[in-house]
């Protein structure tokens, strides 16, 4: 083999995630299709929406996101969540049916943790002023390889910027009162499920009726992660 | 990375300047470091001009915005030189926020003899002096010096992502991720903005600004390309607000390969114009493409840069990669391109032979004067002795930046934190 010795240890280790990383590339399409570099997909797994919400949360963590990635992830998101949204059912049934191993891991660790931060968020949220009227809290994961909510909320508000890099020269003086909210950066926001909050169903009655109401509290959610309802913006001048 | 790097040493950009005589890098920590050619000696016409350091400045600090609460990062994510006009050289470069524009010089004489200060510099008693004398100039030690002489700050909210010196030598632009700004390069205290794509309503946002470029004759020609591929020439003779295009370059999506992934892989990490002015060039995640500027519907020419990696994409998006902002750069004649990729590897295309090579930037295989070799990647079947196999591939080590001389065979590439020049072999 051509190449060096010398960093050995650190190309194995490369390596091994290399290899870890690119073996496990196919498990996110739907088992159904064959030919899985070839062809369109048509649906995609929960797992890459899981991911994909993730790393959009990743994200709006920033202190300054980068523009780029974010709406190159929400775009994503969006394209996946429309191909997602035919195959919603009720009570919803992991979808599809048999994924592999290494992603039914993957899934249940990630809806827990997902899950459990988006209560949390809310949990968090309603103690914004203004926001008395949230639908109740999102239910917990249910059974594994179940995706968030059955339906994938529609992605609407990207108005994830409000004060984290809205500049003063361009809003004037609403932009620099915006500014003073700190809610949107208070820890508690972001951080992790405390324990109270892990893995109890909110309402019981609430979960019958769950993708319209999954959907419209995923709706809130994410207008309110991207900080439409938390922040309004009033429309600068000459814009 | 080589255990014990630091991260501020990451090259994140490299460019000659228009003789080539000069090669400037700026890293992460907000260095500036430019390297000179050595004058090709008469007594040893075998030794092609070495580059050696010739200046090292810290160009941008780290700074924090209190309003905002936020930090805004030294690295330095371009630098460009204005021709060369007198004696010293002058260079923009930018961080996220604010662009700075350099001037260095060499000062090789200084004056002795003062009178009312000693060898020194302590001041004298003038009553001690009894005679005056006239102060000569004397030579010194060159000593190269780089002082800032304008900075351009407060007129992007977003990130700052490429600045084009105009031909007009009077002004430039600078892009970030929703506006493009024209500046004068007397007036710091005033920008024109240009380009404006931010909605009103940021929930509508699905694009951003990616890279741009001004035509190199046409200085009212520029050029700038967006996360979706797409790619505008505008000319800001028909508006002010340059948000009309007068061009509008796209290429159809190929049904065959659509997936998840599509936008991510077609947005386009750096715009560069020929030097004749007559073409683009434009690189996203997976090929590099060269486009007619009389042609909007699609490239004249696409080359793969390292295609195995299309069925890899998932996981490529999973560890971020996908992401990852290549650079590309033409040749002094505009017949060969040249990009990076992963592995320290680096590829160039010979647009008039349809030759392409892949060749790997690393010390273990570039000793001093060693002919480079080819590499090859093996995406199946049986992996010849001296390839390697996709699965094997470094991806952290990747050649983003990169940069070719004006007028010679000389490349400059940036391997994380190393930089490499690689010349044509003397016949």
């Amino acid at each position: 083999m051509m190449l060096s010795k010398g960093l050995k240890r650190k190309r194995e280790e490369e390596e091994e995630e290399g290899k870890e990383a690119l073996a496990v590339d196919t498990w996110w399409l739907d088992p159904g299709h064959p030919a899985v570099a070839q062809a369109p997909p048509a649906v995609a797994s929960s797992s890459l929406f899981d991911l994909s919400v993730l790393k959009l949360h990743h994200s709006l963590r920033q202190s300054e996101p980068d523009l780029r990635h974010l709406v190159l992830v929400v775009n994503t998101l969006r394209r996946i969540q429309a191909s997602m949204a035919p195959t919603a059912a009720l009570p919803p049934v992991p979808s599809p049916p048999t994924a592999p191993s290494i992603a039914d891991n993957l899934l249940a660790s990630s809806d827990a943790a997902l899950s459990a931060s988006m209560a949390s968020l809310l949990e968090d949220l309603s103690h914004i002023e203004g926001l008395s009227q949230a639908p109740q809290p999102l239910v917990d994961e249910g059974p594994p390889g179940h995706p968030i909510g059955g339906a994938p909320p529609s992605l609407g508000a990207l108005d994830l910027l409000g004060p984290a890099t809205g500049c003063l020269l361009d809003d004037g003086l609403e932009g620099l009162f915006e500014d003073t909210d700190t809610s949107m950066y208070d820890s508690e926001l972001w951080a992790p499920a405390s324990e109270g909050h892990k893995s109890s169903p909110e309402d019981g009655p609430g979960k019958e009726e769950a993708p319209e109401l999954d959907e419209a509290e995923l709706d809130y959610l994410m207008d309110v992660l991207v900080g439409t309802q938390a922040l309004e913006r009033p429309p600068g001048p000459g814009r | 990375m080589e255990t014990g790097t630091t991260e501020a040493d990451i090259i994140s950009t490299v460019e000659f300047n228009h003789t080539g005589e000069l090669l400037a890098t700026g890293d992460k920590g907000g260095r500036v470091v430019i390297f000179q050619r050595e004058q090709e000696s008469k007594n040893q016409v075998h030794r092609r001009g070495e580059y050696n350091v010739y200046s090292t400045f810290q160009s941008h600090e780290p700074e924090f915005d209190y309003l905002k609460s936020l930090e805004i990062e030294e690295k330095i994510n371009k630098i460009r030189w204005l021709p060369q006009q007198n004696a010293a050289y002058f260079l923009l470069s930018t961080n996220d926020k604010t662009v700075k524009l350099w001037k260095v010089s060499e000062r090789d004489k200084r004056p002795e003899g003062y009178n009312l200060k000693d060898e020194e510099g302590r001041l004298r008693d003038p009553a001690t002096i009894t005679t005056l004398r006239v102060p000569v100039l004397r030579p010194m030690d060159l000593m190269v010096e780089a002082t800032p002489r304008r900075v351009f700050a407060n007129a992007h909210t977003y990130h700052i992502n490429s600045i084009s010196v105009n031909s007009d030598y009077e002004t430039y632009m600078s892009a970030d991720d929703l506006r493009i700004n024209l500046w004068n390069f007397e007036i710091t205290n005033q920008s024109f903005n240009i380009v404006d794509i931010k909605p009103a309503n940021m929930e509508e946002l699905t694009e951003v600004i990616t890279a741009a470029e001004f035509h190199p004759h046409h200085c009212n020609t520029f050029v700038y390309s967006s996360s979706k591929g797409t790619i505008r020439l505008c000319d800001m003779r028909a508006s002010a607000l340059c948000d009309r295009h007068t061009k509008f370059f796209e290429e159809p999506e190929d049904p065959s390969n659509r997936s998840f992934f599509s936008e991510i892989i077609s947005s386009i990490s750096d715009v560069k114009f020929s030097h004749s002015g007559r073409y683009i060039m434009t690189r996203d995640y997976l090929t590099v493409k060269v486009w007619d500027l009389n042609m909007e519907n699609r490239p004249i020419e696409t080359y793969q840069v390292h295609d195995y990696l299309r069925s890899k994409l998932c996981s490529l998006y999973e560890n971020d990669c996908i992401f990852d902002k290549f650079e590309c750069v033409w040749n002094g004649s505009d017949s060969v391109i040249m990009t990076g990729s992963y592995n320290n590897f680096f590829r160039m295309f010979d647009r008039n032979t349809k030759r392409d090579v892949t060749l790997e930037a690393s010390r273990e295989n570039s000793k001093p004067r060693a002919i480079l070799k080819p590499r090859k990647v093996c995406v199946g079947g049986k992996r010849r002795k001296d390839e390697i196999s996709v699965d094997s591939l470094d991806f952290s080590k990747k050649i983003l930046h990169t940069a070719w001389h004006p007028s010679e065979n000389i490349i400059a590439v940036a391997a994380t934190n190393n930089l490499y020049i690689f010349q044509d072999k003397v016949n």
